[in-house]
């Protein structure tokens, strides 16, 4: 009895495994299908062709987007690691006037819908004639609420001899944050990171709305755009190398991070 | 130390917010001076059927979205939940979605719905069932849409309900094993009520989703068939950045901002009360 539930428990899982990897499998296998075969593959295609691949560096400039892409996660990441730590450090450490009014601002920021905000903010790109830059990518992401609380909460773990020995051997509130706290908070860098890093590559309407010009259009806009646009003209296997594309850089990270991923967004679903 | 943070908070949040509040009573193309029309944006949303149709929209995702990522995420997370092999390979697959752009998702979805040569449709002629206009019957799109959306999101909360299972405190379990309670009585009497926090955040955390739906009806129907699958999101989008009506657009954020929080707010009411 307990034997049989057993294999039904592990027929479950598989189940459930297949259903969650097969579109996956099955998009790639259907990118490197040739083109005869896209239609109805359903296992493996016969041969190897890289031939969606190809047409589709030729429609459009996804390596450009890639790039693009890249610098402003990547920009949006360093920003959000290093300015949540500071405001971290500052709730976290610091005796200041207004301590709790930033905290409270910070909460609020954190409840409020961004669909309230949506269209003031691309006003203010348009008055900063930011539209079509990379400043509108990236500077109205640079502070993140939810990285400085937990920016705070970790840093608040840390014992305040070790900031006091700091200050003694005459540190700055710098050189604190960067080389005292940074080499403690391994664990709080990575999961900001990685989720910050995520959010960044996958985020696709405020680059549609602030974004026209298309050398300066992030992967995922791109890619939106030619699938909706009629340039992908019903081609199955380019719009699957093209979605195969834009999920490999997170799929790779992910197969080697795969641990800290899930803990990353595990950790600010329970704070939220 | 907090001075960016200052400077930051006032231009992307504080003057927004405070510039919403002065949209919502112009009319205004972004090209020409802004036009006072009092309570005109008020008076149009109140008689526009588009956004009553995205609202109903909403709660039509959110009534197949919510129930289905609790049932299929304490499922898989009570199977999870005990000694297994390969207990982290599942996590992973289950979660890879997750981690996953939404365009991605979309995209391959797209395919899956196919009408004529989509696999889920070929799988069932081919069982004998009859093909299912997933994305272009106006009854059954949006459902199409929730389904998606729970496939993609669920990984996610099955860690979360792994997380709170393993909070409920073992000896409970074995008192009630001592008074003889089957499996089903732990469940609802033990299981449930210890981890209403986490069902509370993942029905939280899925009104948000719904309200913030964009890319998946963008990409898959445009909002159609027959505005079916028109979000929240989308007619912003759609009044703000096709026909450039700034001031209403803000309106509709603002009022989707006002639902938002008093959806949550009687979830919450709701489920303390549950307690």
């Amino acid at each position: 009895m307990k034997f049989i539930r057993k294999i039904f428990l592990y027929l479950f899982l598989t189940a459930g495994g297949i259903i969650f990897l097969y579109p996956f499998y099955w998009m790639t296998a259907a990118s490197l299908a040739p083109e005869n075969e896209i239609a109805d593959l359903t296992l493996l295609p016969s041969s190897i062709s890289f031939n969606s691949y190809s047409q589709l560096l030729n429609k459009i400039p996804i390596g450009r987007s890639f790039l693009n892409s890249l610098l402003v996660a990547s920009a949006i990441t360093f920003g959000v690691l290093v300015f949540g730590s500071m405001v971290g450090y500052a709730l976290s450490r610091l005796q200041f006037k207004g301590r709790n009014i930033i905290f409270f601002l910070i909460i609020f920021t954190m409840t409020l819908p961004f669909q309230i905000t949506l269209i003031p903010q691309y006003i203010i790109m348009v008055q900063f004639n930011w539209v079509d830059s990379y400043w509108a990518l990236i500077i109205p992401y640079l502070m993140n609420s939810l990285s400085i609380i937990m920016f705070r909460q970790y840093f608040k773990s840390i014992p305040q001899d070790l900031i006091d020995a700091a200050r003694i051997d005459g540190c700055g509130e710098f050189t604190i944050i960067f080389k005292i706290l940074w080499p403690n908070s391994v664990p709080a860098l990575i999961t900001v990171g990685i989720i910050t890093f995520m959010a960044s590559w996958n985020e696709v309407l405020w680059p549609l709305i602030v974004i026209r010009e298309e050398k300066l259009m992030t992967m995922p806009q791109l890619i939106t755009l030619f699938a909706v646009g009629g340039r992908a003209e019903s081609q199955l296997g380019v719009k699957l190398a093209s979605a195969a594309l834009l999920a490999m850089p997170i799929v790779i990270a992910y197969l080697f991070f795969q641990k800290y991923f899930i803990q990353s967004m595990a950790s600010t679903g329970l704070k939220e | 130390m907090v001075s960016p943070y200052i400077i930051h908070f006032i231009i992307f949040v504080a003057f927004p917010v405070t510039f919403s509040l002065v949209l919502i009573f112009h009319k205004w193309n972004i090209i020409s001076p802004m036009e006072y029309i009092g309570f005109g944006n008020f008076i149009r949303l109140f008689n526009d059927e588009f956004f009553f149709k995205s609202v109903l929209n909403t709660l039509i995702f959110l009534f197949i979205h919510i129930p289905l990522q609790i049932i299929i995420a304490l499922t898989i997370a009570e199977a999870l939940n005990r000694k297994i092999k390969f207990k982290g390979f599942f996590r992973a697959a289950y979660f890879l979605p997750v981690v996953v752009s939404g365009v991605v998702v979309t995209m391959l979805w797209q395919q899956l719905y196919g009408y004529d040569s989509g696999l889920i449709n070929r799988f069932l002629v081919n069982l004998g069932f009859s093909k299912v206009g997933w994305l272009v019957d106006p009854n059954v799109a949006m459902p199409s849409i929730a389904i998606m959306a729970t496939w993609k999101n669920v990984g996610l909360y099955i860690i979360l309900f792994l997380v709170g299972l393993q909070t409920v405190p073992p000896h409970y379990y074995e008192a009630a094993e001592i008074d003889g309670a089957n499996y089903f009585q732990k469940f609802f009497k033990i299981t449930l009520p210890s981890i209403n926090p986490t069902i509370f955040m993942v029905v939280v955390l899925s009104t948000i989703g719904g309200f913030s739906l964009f890319i998946e009806p963008y990409i898959m129907t445009g909002g159609g068939p027959l505005n079916s699958t028109l979000s929240a999101v989308l007619y912003i989008y759609k009044q703000g950045f096709f026909y450039y009506h700034m001031g209403y657009a803000a309106t509709l954020g603002f009022f989707f901002a006002l639902l938002i929080l008093s959806v949550v707010a009687i979830q919450r009411k709701f489920i303390e009360k549950e307690k």
